[in-house]
């Protein structure tokens, strides 16, 4: 049985976003930060069935690493609801998160260096 | 479940504050890629006077939108640019936003310059590198730097420049003269 399409992108707003989650606001994934980066470990699901449209998209976006923020922008869901969903398939060892630079450990001259070299070359 | 440090993306937070119309998103539009995000407004608080919000468990939430940049530096080293709401109403924001920033950009209009000050003392409070970037708007009266600073009662080793945002290569300089002053702060730090 395939599941029914409530929240492909042509249906629109149909579903509260926080549907998606099963009316959950919290989850291990609360206090992921904008940038903490986010990449999929390539394992298969050990249940696929609970894997929703979204997450599936959430594994396909990180496989190379993304942002918090730029996953929340690219499946265009708010933030709140896409911290649960990363919450869910990192309980799932699905994903691992790395939290911003700065907090662990300090960026290193030599990253700041580089930014600013980057940034004068733009 | 961390990452192994060496090979891993690395990403930086730039937050850009200032007042209500001060160029913020402007800025970053000028020198990256913008991007909108959805963010929800918590009310479980406020608003609700006549609500009994009694047993309801959760938080209850409208969306809020707003916009960041991306520049992508070389692959595996992005930062990113988040401008900080301008309302007071969105102040709940402020420290996820600048929870482990590399340092903010203060935009300030000098005919409304307290328009920043709530941003200077957030920053100064927090200790986070933060430089002051004059905005000079068509036909507003230029100032000196040093006269933004005296007015805005700056420590002596904040830098301020004067800038205007819808330029590319004014906007850079302003993103360099920050990342410059936050590798200063860093280094005096570990001295």
């Amino acid at each position: 049985m395939t599941r029914p399409r409530w929240t492909d992108e042509d249906a629109g707003p149909v579903v509260r976003p926080f549907a998606l989650t099963g009316g959950r606001a919290r989850s291990s994934g609360d206090n992921l930060d904008l940038i903490t980066m986010v990449r999929s470990t390539g394992e298969p699901p050990t249940d696929a069935g609970n894997i929703g449209p979204e997450q599936r998209r959430i594994l396909e976006i990180t496989r190379t690493g993304a942002s918090v923020a730029d996953i929340a922008s690219d499946i265009d869901l708010p933030l709140g609801v896409v911290r649960v969903l990363i919450g869910d398939l990192h309980d799932q060892g699905l994903i691992v998160v790395r939290p911003p630079v700065q907090v662990a450990p300090q960026p290193s001259e030599r990253i700041l260096k580089e930014v600013i070299n980057g940034l004068r070359a733009l | 479940m961390a990452f192994a440090p060496s090979d891993e993306p690395v990403a930086l937070k730039i937050l850009v504050a200032g007042g209500f119309g001060v160029g913020k998103t402007t800025l970053v539009g000028a020198i990256s890629e913008i991007r909108p995000l959805r963010t929800e407004e918590v009310l479980s608080d406020r608003g609700v006077g006549v609500d009994d919000t009694d047993g309801v468990e959760g938080k209850t939430t409208t969306t809020v939108a707003m916009d960041f940049g991306r520049i992508t530096i070389r692959e595996g080293l992005v930062v990113y640019l988040f401008g900080t709401p301008g309302q007071e109403r969105f102040w709940f924001m402020w420290d996820e936003l600048s929870y482990g920033a590399l340092g903010a950009v203060v935009l300030a209009d000098t005919r409304r310059l307290t328009d920043c000050f709530p941003s200077i003392d957030y920053f100064e409070q927090r200790g986070t590198p933060f430089i002051v970037a004059v905005n000079c708007f068509d036909g507003a009266e230029r100032h000196e730097p040093d006269d933004v600073r005296v007015a805005l009662d700056l420590d002596p080793e904040v830098p301020v420049l004067l800038c205007d945002v819808r330029r590319r290569a004014s906007a850079k300089v302003v993103l360099v003269t920050l990342v410059e002053h936050a590798l200063k702060t860093l280094t005096a730090a570990q001295r």
